[in-house]
């Protein structure tokens, strides 16, 4: 099982995508060690993005939460509706 | 059906009135509604350098689930008797409805309370992003430390 993970507004824009699939690598069990994963990959957005949020199935959430195969993962900027 | 998320506009009076219709127990409405502004743009002096539209951008799936979460919120603080809440996306234009708010209750206290909490906590929480026309293209609209502060007040879900 993989990780869905979707980006939006600013974000999504930047990356050119609204998702990805990826196959969670050994070693990354965090949010923010999956961010910091597919910075590395050439998703530089995520790792110059000020005030980035992100969700774990559709919940907000920290960095510091557990991610595993089968989350749906979000990234995005602080939210702006109302 | 407590919580909408539609790209189409709301009768403001008949969602007020559902709220209290054939519920004698009902005291109190309470409704807040907000508009798209036509806001200058920082820096412009001409008159007419303002934002000509917006497009509302959301999660799906997340946005209905974290509006619920705050109505739970809502009415696990005060003693309410009916909620709605509906907010649009898509292309907005200054003047058009953005997203309602209505609360009913026993007496106004609790609802006039509940409909602020819910629009402070949907501010920093509901998973939508604006992003506005203006004449030198498209921008996103930053978040407001102000937002912060006005949902931090109700203290911690």
């Amino acid at each position: 099982m993989s990780v869905r993970i979707q980006y939006f507004a600013g974000l999504r824009e930047a990356l050119g995508m609204g998702g990805e699939e990826v196959e969670l690598p050994a070693g990354v069990a965090t949010v923010g060690a999956l961010r910091d994963w597919l910075a590395g990959q050439g998703r530089d957005a995520l790792a110059t993005a000020k005030n980035l949020r992100c969700a774990v199935n559709q919940q907000m959430a920290g960095f510091g939460v557990a991610v595993k195969s089968g989350d749906e993962v979000a990234f995005f900027p602080p939210v702006t509706g109302g | 059906m407590r919580v909408s998320v539609q790209e189409a506009d709301f009768d403001v009076g008949a969602e007020t009135e559902a709220l209290a219709a054939g519920r004698p127990e009902v005291g109190a409405v309470a409704s807040f509604v907000g508009y798209v502004r036509a806001d200058k743009l920082a820096g412009e002096s001409a008159a007419d350098q303002a934002v000509s539209a917006m497009t509302l951008e959301h999660y799906p799936g997340m946005t209905e689930k974290s509006l619920e979460a705050i109505v739970a919120e809502a009415e696990s603080r005060w003693s309410l008797l009916g909620v709605r809440v509906i907010h649009r996306f898509g292309r907005l234009v200054p003047g058009d409805r953005i997203v309602f708010v209505g609360v009913a209750g026993s007496h106004r206290g609790e609802a006039f309370a509940a409909c602020e909490f819910i629009m402070d906590y949907l501010k920093t929480r509901a998973p939508f992003w604006k992003k506005e026309d203006t004449p030198e293209g498209g921008r996103w609209v930053d978040a407001r430390e102000a937002d912060d502060a006005a949902a931090e007040k109700w203290g911690q879900a």
